[in-house]
């Protein structure tokens, strides 16, 4: 059991570190992290940068709906603005990626806040069907701006590079996506110990308070879109980069309600649960082609099944996690934690 | 300009426009009486379509039981969506609600695929074939008596809202909760009537778009249409429904005839966006008045 956790500053209540044994964990999964391209197969490789992307763009979408409480149908569009901004900055200038993912990430802010400007009248559903019609347009501008985004064709795009350096295989893409994930959540973390991120929260909870409150509404929505946007921004560039084609229906409507699943599955407003979700979400398909895979021998028929399962589960899960696990796996997580910290006593 | 041409298309649009004021219809009364926005209606139609398939040109039943199975059949999924999803969700954020719609759209789109395959369907013909021309204007005949059979509905409906003993009901639970509650009215089986009357709504008009315009498992699609219909409308207003309906449906069939198809999404979701900012509780919407 675990014991002496009285805080007696409100700095220690902030804290990321509360105690030397969360430092050792952190280490430790840094250390992880970092072995495991060296011993994953390639197709465990894949996957993790996968995860990494759709780590990245989790929490971008947690920032907006799960600590600032507007629901958006978006999430897609803005990766798809990033991942078009990368190739064709990568195609046009051959500048390194550095400079293109950051062009993603300011062009993406650029057009969430402009996607925010309806939050100055609507709100709840009303915004979100706004993000939609700003996803539609997205999806328009992406297939018919043929000389900019080469149609529905789409761009191809060389490798990310760096001085000299290329990062064709996944094995060099993990090195920039994963420290980019790790990099992303600690900005969301500290963000959330600030003036801003807490202004965020106040908003989630009640807006008109928070407005009585002396926090100017339209400027921090504005400026959740604007950060949230800049996460999707960037995991949309590392997209580019990662698949090396960019096509309109790489960003369908579909991936935004992905996000937002995952944001729900992992818990909203909780960076952990940002996390959980993406990875859970992301490596779900992946289980189900596994299995069947291994059923296939047994019964010929169930790859034709697989797709419509997918489906099914896919709503299965966000319905169920709604009803009966609304705080999501990091609920789940939490619990697990605390039954060792109370071991050998029952919480 | 041609306007025999410009006269045909705008009344197949407006035929269409018909079509989507009934699923608006469905729709608004789901919202009107329990505050859910219902991202799951285009499933729910493409349900009963297919349901309709199944009895019609699977088990061979006259198109004339068909129908009202296939309808019955789309009503019962809504009441059963309601009791077994959306009753638990009672008191949740909108934004959870929402997502649980989208989570059922998700199951009903896998079921279809599952048991009918994602492969495009045809629905059995079961309207009259003979050219329709109002005027010297061309119609087609399926989306003509689609559009009658749909008018004959929304009266209906509008007629049982008015005067009936549940129509009332439902409007009195939609004006006030907890004054209906107290006046001894079953809000919860409003909540369930709701459901059930807004997908019976819905189911027809699945069937009689599917009719015209085949069915695929992505036919659920128009649900981003009819969202467009209702916001413009007013997501609680019955007459803004009809109106934005007729518009938007004319509105989408002209800009894909005169720009092409990939225009017709992008035209409504342009006159969304500024009703969004001009005024955003919709046309005929009611302003809410919030209070900390």
């Amino acid at each position: 059991m675990r014991i002496g956790d009285a805080k007696q500053t409100y700095l220690a209540d902030e804290a990321i570190w509360t105690s030397s044994t969360q430092k050792i964990w952190f280490a430790l999964l840094l250390a992880v992290l970092l072995a495991f391209p060296f011993m994953a197969s390639s197709y465990l490789l894949y996957l993790g940068c996968l995860v990494g992307i759709a780590v990245i763009s989790t929490t971008g979408l947690n920032i907006l709906t799960g600590y600032t409480g507007l629901i958006s149908l978006g999430q897609a569009g803005f990766m798809g603005v990033g991942a078009y901004t990368v190739a064709w900055l990568s195609l046009n200038t051959g500048l390194p990626f550095p400079v293109t993912l950051l062009a993603a990430g300011l062009l993406a802010a650029a057009v969430g806040v402009l996607v925010g400007l309806p939050s100055l009248r609507v709100k709840g559903l009303y915004l979100a069907i706004a993000t939609l019609a700003a996803s539609v347009f997205l999806h328009f501008i992406f297939a018919e701006w043929e000389p900019v985004t080469g149609g529905m064709e789409g761009l191809s795009l060389e490798p990310a590079h760096l001085f000299g350096l290329e990062f064709r295989s996944d094995f060099a893409m993990y090195f920039i996506i994963v420290p980019l994930a790790v990099l992303a959540l600690f900005g969301a973390k500290n963000l959330f110990r600030t003036r801003v991120g807490r202004a965020f929260i106040a908003i989630r909870d009640r807006d008109i308070s928070a407005e009585i409150l002396g926090i100017p509404l339209l400027k921090y929505k504005l400026m959740s879109f604007a950060l949230s946007s800049f996460y999707a921004g960037i995991a949309g560039g590392l997209f580019a980069y990662f698949y090396r084609v960019v096509t309109p229906e790489s960003f369908p409507l579909s991936m935004s309600i992905f996000y937002l699943a995952a944001v729900i599955v992992g818990g909203m407003g909780n960076l952990l649960g940002g996390v959980l979700g993406a990875a859970f979400m992301t490596l779900v398909p992946e289980a189900l082609k596994l299995l069947t895979a291994v059923m296939t021998p047994i019964w010929p028929n169930a790859p034709v099944f697989m797709s419509p399962m997918l489906e099914i589960i896919f709503g299965a899960l966000i319905v169920g996690f709604l009803i009966f696990e609304p705080h999501g796996l990091a609920e789940i997580w939490r619990r697990v934690r605390r039954f060792f910290h109370l071991w050998p006593f029952r919480s | 300009m041609d306007w025999l041409f410009f006269g045909e298309i705008s009344l197949a649009g407006l035929a269409m426009g018909g079509l989507y004021a009934l699923i608006a219809l469905g729709f608004v009364i789901i919202y009107k009486a329990t505050r859910v926005i219902n991202f799951a209606i285009g499933e729910i139609m493409m349900f009963a379509a297919y349901l309709f398939l199944a009895f019609a040109g699977g088990m061979e039943i006259s198109p004339w039981v068909a129908v009202p199975l296939a309808v019955l059949g789309g009503a019962l999924l809504g009441g059963v969506i309601e009791k077994t999803m959306i009753r638990p969700m009672l008191g949740e954020s909108p934004i959870s609600v929402v997502m649980v719609t989208i989570g059922i759209a998700s199951i009903l789109v896998g079921l279809v695929e599952l048991i009918w395959t994602a492969d495009p369907q045809l629905l059995p013909s079961f309207l009259p074939r003979e050219p329709v021309f109002i005027g010297e204007l061309y119609l087609a005949p399926k989306i003509a008596y689609g559009f009658l059979i749909g008018m004959a509905m929304l009266i209906l409906y509008l007629l049982y809202f008015r005067f009936s003993r549940g129509g009332v009901a439902l409007r009195a639970t939609a004006s006030d909760q907890a004054a209906a509650y107290s006046m001894g009215i079953n809000v919860r089986r409003v909540f369930n009537l709701a459901w059930v009357f807004g997908s019976l709504a819905a189911s027809l008009a699945g069937i009689l778009v599917a009719a015209t315009g085949g069915l695929s498992p992505q036919f659920g699609i128009i649900g981003l249409s009819v969202l467009v219909v209702v916001i413009v409308g007013g997501l609680d207003s019955i007459l803004g429904a009809l109106i934005a309906g007729v518009f938007i449906g004319w509105l989408e069939t002209v800009a894909g005839a005169y720009l092409g198809g990939e225009y017709r999404m992008p035209a409504t979701f342009a006159v969304l966006a500024v009703i969004l900012v001009f005024k955003p509780y919709g046309l005929f919407g009611t302003h809410e008045i919030e209070r900390v």
